[in-house]
């Protein structure tokens, strides 16, 4: 159970660090110029980081230990993949993968 | 109808098959919160305070299992500082706004409105749009699904069957906005070793995996990209 003395301070904390983190770049670029290299950079972060959250997500549980989440969410995520490459097309890609996941389960 | 409104109801269009993905979070964010004895207001007030909702998951748990206050918030904002990566790509698209209007499209900033917005300003017709309000419609309607969500899930999650495993509709969103941004060979370079970096190092302490596989990620694109321009 939530401690609910500790609750509200911990939130505002996190509210305010994380819209610090959020505006730091969009305040004060005005006054920045960015050097070349790490401008370069820039275009590698939606490939980069999108991926990083999404494959432990996709293939590990969480539940206070760690754990492979099981075939059928691979499986779900490559077809999801194949898809989004294929179509291009945001409800196809998550329709899919939720399909195959939900399949496979009630198949495995 | 304005130019600017059709910019923002375009940026509202075009995130708007992500509500499928996004609306699982808050329902799962909810309800979890809720069964972790968290009244259903606090669970709200959460959302719409920190509104970052990979964060929240993990902070819940941590308070659920009563670690030390520094340990839940440091954590909490190692997952959410990918946003300082996120400020720095918008950022040069936003010059010269008013700090105000600034401040309330950071507060906004997903994950989800930054990759539909950066796909678009990328577009060979990009320059030509009213860049921050195509965000705020991106951004708005990820606010919107993610906050009612999370009503509806403090309120009636507990009837959610968890064998649904609706939760794997969040890292299906991100497929979906991150397979048409990977364009090019460093670009899939720069997703391969991300992905497989965060996974390995899934296990550092704060959930500084996601940092180290981000950084890797971005490091190994430009390092392959300056490879093929020199030849």
């Amino acid at each position: 159970m939530v401690d609910m003395n500790t609750y509200w301070p911990i939130v505002l904390i996190m509210g305010v660090g994380t819209f610090v983190i959020r505006f730091s770049f969009i305040l004060i670029m005005d006054k920045l110029t960015l050097p070349d290299a790490v401008h370069r950079m820039l275009r590698f972060i939606p490939a980069a980081v999108l991926t990083a959250l999404l494959v432990p997500s996709v293939l590990l549980h969480k539940n206070g230990v760690t754990s492979f989440a099981g075939w059928e969410r691979l499986i779900a995520a490559l077809v999801a993949v194949l898809v989004a490459w294929k179509t291009k097309n945001i409800l196809a890609t998550i329709g899919s993968g939720m399909v195959v996941m939900w399949g496979l389960q009630a198949l495995l | 109808m304005s130019k600017n409104w059709s910019t923002f109801f375009s940026g509202v269009r075009i995130t708007s098959p992500l509500i499928l993905g996004v609306a699982p979070f808050g329902l799962i964010f909810g309800a979890i919160c809720v069964t972790t004895g968290v009244p259903e207001w606090g669970a709200i007030g959460f959302s719409t305070i920190v509104f970052a909702g990979a964060s929240q998951l993990v902070v819940n748990q941590l308070m659920a299992e009563h670690a030390s206050m520094a340990v839940i918030i440091l954590t909490g904002l190692v997952i959410n500082m990918r946003m300082f990566m996120y400020s720095a790509s918008l950022a040069p698209h936003w010059t010269g706004l008013h700090p105000i209007k600034k401040g309330l499209l950071a507060y906004m900033l997903t994950d989800q409105a930054y990759a539909m917005s950066i796909a678009r300003y990328n577009e060979p017709d990009g320059d030509t749009i009213n860049k921050p309000l195509f965000y705020f419609g991106s951004a708005i309607t990820m606010w919107g699904c993610f906050n009612i969500t999370t009503v509806l899930g403090a309120y009636l999650g507990a009837f959610i069957p968890t064998e649904w495993d609706l939760g794997f509709a969040i890292p299906l969103t991100f497929i979906a906005v991150v397979v048409p941004a990977i364009k090019d060979r460093p670009a899939a370079l720069a997703a391969a070793v991300g992905g497989a970096v965060a996974l390995v190092a899934n296990d550092l302490p704060y959930n500084l995996g996601l940092m180290a596989g981000a950084v890797s990620g971005i490091v190994a694109g430009y390092a392959a990209e300056r490879r093929q321009t020199n030849g």
